[in-house]
């Protein structure tokens, strides 16, 4: 499969701060690429550098493979974009919009051609209605029709429901999935939340303060071999001292609820074996190490990577 | 180019600049169709018993046109300004230029798009002027002769143009203005480089021209020969040049001449120095500029 994206030791320094560091990745065609990191991680800045917008203070990126400093504007006419909010002109219509970044992109452009787009966001009765007008979910499906108007073969949306409602959500989410399965578009999606990535992206990267934690294919990232199991008892330390002597000695933590980690099939038998053991059970909870781990680099930054090993 | 246009013409601030211009040259026209006769019986006081004229004829259309630009020609680069400046702020500001950058456009094609759009701007500016100011002014007050009042020195002169000798010269004068009107634009593009709203680009621009020009008004020897020279506001009212008839020995005004044609050329040569300078400034700041808004 060749691959769209390639970047190779990446960086980024303003002034004293490295926003990214050594940062390589590589996106495939067809993929849906998650791009998670809380908050500052340095998400945007990369995007940003994808996008030309940034210059990288060192590293390369291939894209198309071609050398995005030197080949720039045929690799952006293969690209279509929403970058954070999908800021357009307030004062003009959507049609208007739309014209001017297709005309921007190089391409001919037809009243259809427009009209069309408008439609497969699901706006095409707002056509002549200023973007003024539009509440958020509504310009962020503009923004999208926007970046698929030249027919890119790759998309980039970062952060893409954003101030969205839950229906917003799920109407991006449902998008990005009939390009990527209906139209065979490769899409770089980058968000802060796992679950959204989790739901539409077939090979993710986590970055943490501008840096590569991980990167793979989404299921074998959430494999179920690292599921997280927290146990609830009457008497924690009680428990703790049984366990010790079975086969769910994996702790991750002793403290208040125990925590094992686990292949997610066990669970069930693990809970038989601790009512066999006489521990009285108030609650389990299972959820994955991935997630845990990318909940602790916004709540825990002291927590030990899983995947250390 | 044509989408800059677009997006310029459907601004509403593009019409402010229209609209103010129309109002300046209507209040001056009415003024003067309604009580005209003071104010020339008072500027030619001094000099009643040396010139001989018809007081009625010297208020006509080529002068009532030059009286308005000689006002508007001062408030013009703010309304420049408030277009120009808003190039690349503005998008800043709504978000837009990250989506215009991370398209197949060079920034250095952006940056000379946008800075000859607001040229056009600038031209359109001054070609509504001609209509209001000269073209109204003369259906209001029809043609004649044109009587210039100029300070020279520290003498007071009155030049006369003939009718027939005029038009050419409000033509050169535009053109001239739409040049130093250039530098406004070039310079209010490459300050709104540096900001995300267009407020500080346009309030940069106007204090740099006010600051300037009271430099190039202030007579102390130093700063006329080491800083007027290089300031762009020096030559902001050279138009004035084509209306200074050139005289034969006896001062009796030669048709088609000019009283110093080098001095026009040499500010026009600086002032297209100057645009030149500061657009070069601007597409190399740019084509640097990490974009973050």
């Amino acid at each position: 499969m060749a691959s769209i994206i390639q970047v190779d030791h990446l960086s980024k320094q303003f002034n004293q701060v490295k926003a990214v560091n050594d940062l390589s990745f590589t996106v495939n065609e067809g993929d849906v690429y998650g791009f998670l990191g809380q908050n500052g991680a340095g998400k945007s800045t990369t995007i940003r550098m994808l996008l030309t917008l940034i210059a990288p203070s060192g590293g390369d990126i291939l894209m198309f493979g071609k050398k995005l400093s030197t080949h720039r504007s045929e690799i952006l006419r293969q690209v279509g974009a929403v970058i954070e909010k999908p800021d357009l002109y307030k004062y003009l219509s959507a049609y208007d919009n739309l014209s001017i970044f297709a005309k921007m992109s190089g391409i001919k452009v037809s009243r259809k051609l427009l009209m069309d787009q408008l439609q497969m966001v699901g706006l095409e009765e707002r056509a002549k209605d200023k973007v003024r007008t539009f509440s958020q979910g509504m310009k962020q499906r503009l923004g999208i029709a926007v970046a698929l108007v030249h027919n890119p073969g790759l998309i980039i949306l970062d952060e893409p429901t954003n101030g969205l409602d839950p229906q917003g959500i799920a109407d991006i989410r449902n998008l990005i999935l009939r390009l990527s399965k209906e139209m065979g578009k490769t899409v770089v999606i980058s968000s802060h939340l796992l679950s959204e990535i989790e739901l539409i992206a077939s090979r993710m990267i986590i970055i943490n303060k501008g840096e590569k934690i991980v990167e793979g294919k989404v299921d074998d990232l959430l494999d179920p071999a690292h599921t997280i199991v927290d146990i609830e008892s009457t008497d924690n330390l009680a428990a703790a001292k049984k366990l010790s002597g079975s086969k769910w000695v994996n702790y991750i933590q002793k403290g208040k609820p125990l925590q094992l980690m686990m292949n997610k099939e066990e669970v069930p038998q693990m809970i038989n074996d601790l009512v066999t053991m006489n521990i009285q059970l108030l609650s389990v909870n299972s959820s994955h190490s991935l997630e845990n781990y990318f909940l602790s680099l916004t709540t825990n930054p002291g927590y030990v990577e899983p995947f250390a090993n | 180019m044509q989408i800059e246009l677009f997006k310029i013409s459907k601004r509403p601030r593009t019409y402010i600049a229209f609209a103010a211009i129309t109002a300046i040259a209507f209040i001056f026209q009415f003024a003067f169709k309604a009580d005209g006769q003071s104010y020339m019986d008072l500027v030619l006081q001094s000099v009643k018993d040396s010139f001989e004229l018809e007081k009625a004829k010297a208020i006509n259309g080529y002068f009532m046109c030059y009286i308005i630009l000689n006002t508007l020609l001062i408030q013009v680069p703010i309304l420049v300004a408030l277009i120009a400046a808003d190039s690349i702020s503005g998008e800043a500001n709504m978000g837009t230029l990250r989506l215009l950058i991370s398209k197949p456009i060079s920034r250095t094609q952006l940056i000379l798009v946008k800075f000859a759009a607001a040229t056009i701007f600038t031209i359109l500016l001054l070609l509504w002027m001609a209509i209001t100011a000269l073209v109204i002014s003369l259906l209001i007050f029809g043609a004649d002769d044109m009587l210039i009042f100029r300070v020279k020195g520290e003498d007071s002169q009155i030049l006369q143009i003939t009718k027939d000798d005029i038009l050419w010269r409000y033509f050169a004068a535009f053109g001239y203005a739409t040049v130093a009107l250039t530098v406004i634009a070039a310079l209010s593009l490459f300050l709104s480089i540096f900001a995300e709203n267009s407020i500080g680009p346009i309030i940069a621009t106007v204090c740099i021209v006010i600051v300037c020009t009271i430099i190039s008004n202030i007579n102390v020897p130093i700063i006329d020969k080491n800083v007027k020279p290089f300031l762009f506001t020096s030559y902001l009212v050279g138009w004035k040049g084509f209306f200074y008839i050139g005289t034969n020995g006896e001062g009796v005004p030669i048709k088609g001449s000019l009283e110093n044609w080098p001095s026009i050329r040499n500010s026009l040569l600086i002032l297209i120095l100057h645009i030149a300078v500061i657009v070069t400034a601007s597409v190399l700041v740019f084509r640097k500029k990490d974009i973050l808004s």
